[in-house]
């Protein structure tokens, strides 16, 4: 590949020479365009996931320099058998449960709403899209607030309902993750509305036109063409929503800090901790590669779904 | 945006031409039911946008009553008549705030400037050049979507430590440059764009750098001011990193700074929301000026925490 085939001239068909004498001109000036990203790259994206490996096999200390002494996979073994792991994970994991469907099913519902209303659509986004580009520790303050016990707004609209002592939201280990999902609803949800605005926008009007002429009722056009067309931006929101879920910090460390107890303790917070406030950035860094590897699979999961939908379209 | 990072694959070709407002639909038959149907819609969404911005206004309420009146209870803000702008005072005078919007606001816009110009430089080099590896590094670029950078901050830490960059502003900027989707949208946005005007400057003799600044990267205004809001926000609204990697109060960045504000305001309820609302301000501010960019940007990438 890399001898030039300058030595017979006259034979090589012109045409792949131009391109060979094209590739060879290009290398070093793309190279030089590619450089200063891919040191950045490589410094933070690939660096640390490979030193993070690394000291997952290690009994490394943020107090002490270097790697410490060789551990194996003992530290994948601590992390596997401590119940604070899989009790983050679980709690990972029913975040996710309990804001998937409403973020999903409340951000289709505006979107269909919002596309067959012509007045107020600079209020709908406003309302709908403006907490989703706010800091995490806005809304979390706000939050915060409204959930204070007895004198907050939540619990005195719950007595004005007749719910008498309501228990406080986040300081009950049972509905404390509650508080936290409605907390993410109404902070994300303009994400996926947004999303499904712009599918809403790829669907050619003259389907909804035959069908009018057919005499589809609204429902029926939702139902038929609205739906299925939209199966595409579903898909993505749905494991762009998995794939955020399981990475979720912010509003467990500024709401809960994982308590009450370990009520609401996720991966990302156990890690954090482990690291930070344990100083034991060995069995950390196991905990990052065990929750690195379950988001890599959905995330490839998802370049593939997408892929094969693109190949459908 | 919500958290930061990214993990996706920009789906529309030039990324930012998916129109935000929606189209006005004239169905021509059946119109008496349809608008009817239509009403209906507007009253349900309506309700639901009400219901979605009463947190916020309780907030602003709560910043505008004093501390005393907030600290009795809900109630006690909802019967209050007044007005004062004495929460806001509190929290101005107090200086923290001017070191946090001052530490955000740099960090925000050097992560800004250097993303945008070295992956716009590297998505040219991809959409332009035919060189040796040009496939390795596509594939590497997309291996790193789907590298959850949160998940990093451990690592992260150790590296900015091993070089003494912990408590600097560096510790905040230098890991957020590689916001490897950019580089994909701003290749996507160049594979549009026609390639005579090049071919006839590269016959002048132009070399790849002047065709980049004088005549690619004019043309490009849309993407670029995009991708320089969306990572704008990214880094100002990023919580995780800056938490770990700086300690310092007066190199705290708005969302560090907020985190801060829970423990130590205790029952100033509305000096809390004002802090809160200050801390948004910035942000409401660039999506009112920007409002269309913001949008399309992010239906067009599918950019997520």
């Amino acid at each position: 590949m890399s001898a030039p085939t300058i030595t017979q001239p006259g034979v090589a068909a012109s045409q792949p020479l131009r391109k060979d004498r094209m590739r060879a001109g290009d290398t070093k000036p793309a190279w030089l365009f590619i450089a200063p990203f891919a040191l950045f790259y490589v410094l933070f994206l690939i660096w640390p996931t490979i030193y993070m490996v690394v000291a997952s096999f290690f009994n490394t200390s943020i107090v002490q320099e270097g790697f410490g002494s060789f551990a194996g996979f003992g530290n994948y073994q601590e992390m596997l058998t401590r119940p604070e792991f899989w009790s983050a994970m679980w709690h990972t994991l029913q975040f996710t449960i309990y804001t998937t469907p409403p973020l999903v099913v409340l951000a289709f519902l505006f979107a269909i709403l919002a596309n067959r209303v012509r007045r107020g659509q600079a209020l709908f986004r406003l309302a709908f899209f403006v907490p989703f580009i706010l800091p995490s520790a806005a809304i979390a303050l706000i939050w915060n607030f409204i959930y204070t016990p007895a004198s907050g707004l939540l619990a005195v609209v719950q007595g004005w309902f007749g719910v008498e002592a309501p228990s406080p939201v986040l300081g009950t280990p049972s509905i404390a993750m509650v508080g936290i999902a409605v907390t993410t609803v109404w902070w994300t949800i303009g994400f996926n509305f947004i999303l499904y605005l712009a599918g809403l926008q790829d669907i050619p009007r003259e389907l909804y036109e035959a069908a009018a002429l057919d005499g589809a009722t609204p429902w029926q056009q939702i139902r038929w063409i609205t739906i299925p067309m939209l199966s595409r931006t579903t898909t993505l929101v749905v494991l762009l929503q998995i794939i955020a879920s399981l990475k979720i910090f912010d509003q467990v460390y500024l709401m809960t800090g994982g308590g009450p107890g370990i009520a609401t303790e996720v991966a990302l917070g156990l890690i954090t901790t482990s690291a930070f406030t344990d100083f034991r950035v060995g069995a950390a860094s196991a905990a990052s590669v065990l929750l690195f590897i379950v988001i890599v699979i959905i995330a490839v999961l998802r370049q593939l779904i997408d892929r094969a939908q693109e190949r459908r379209a | 945006m919500a958290t930061t990072g990214t993990s996706s694959t920009p789906r529309r070709t030039p990324g930012i031409s998916a129109a935000a407002p929606p189209p006005r639909r004239v169905t021509d038959s059946s119109k008496n039911s349809s608008r009817a149907f239509n009403v209906v819609c507007g009253v349900v969404l309506g309700v639901f946008a009400v219901l979605w911005l009463i947190p916020s206004l309780w907030a602003i309420k709560t910043s505008l009553t004093p501390n005393s009146v907030s600290a009795v209870g809900a109630e006690e803000i909802l019967r209050h008549g007044g007005l004062t702008l004495e929460p806001y005072a509190n929290i101005l005078r107090g200086g923290a705030i001017w070191d946090w919007y001052l530490a955000s606001f740099f960090t925000a816009a050097v992560t800004t400037a250097l993303t945008v110009v070295f992956a716009s430089m590297s998505g040219y080099a991809l959409s332009r050049l035919q060189f040796r590896g040009r496939g390795l590094v596509f594939v590497l670029m997309l291996a790193g979507i789907m590298i959850p950078s949160q998940v990093l901050v451990v690592p992260i830490f150790q590296m900015l430590d091993a070089v003494s960059l912990l408590n600097t502003y560096w510790a905040v900027i230098l890991p957020q440059i590689p916001y490897v989707i950019a580089v994909f949208v701003f290749k996507q946005f160049f594979d549009g764009l026609p390639k005579e005007l090049e071919e006839s400057a590269r016959i002048d003799g132009a070399g790849f750098w002047r065709i980049y600044r004088s005549i690619i990267m004019p043309l490009s205004k849309p993407v670029v001011s995009a991708m320089a809001i969306l990572a704008f926000v990214n880094v100002w609204n990023n919580l995780l990193l800056p938490l770990f990697v700086v300690s310092n109060p007066e190199l705290m960045t708005i969302p560090v700074g907020l985190a801060t504000v829970q423990g130590s305001f205790g029952q100033r309820y509305s000096d809390i929301q004002a802090s809160s609302i200050l801390g948004a301000l910035p942000l409401v501010i660039l999506f009112l000026l920007f409002q269309r960019r913001i949008v399309e940007g992010v239906a067009g990438t599918g950019l997520k925490g």
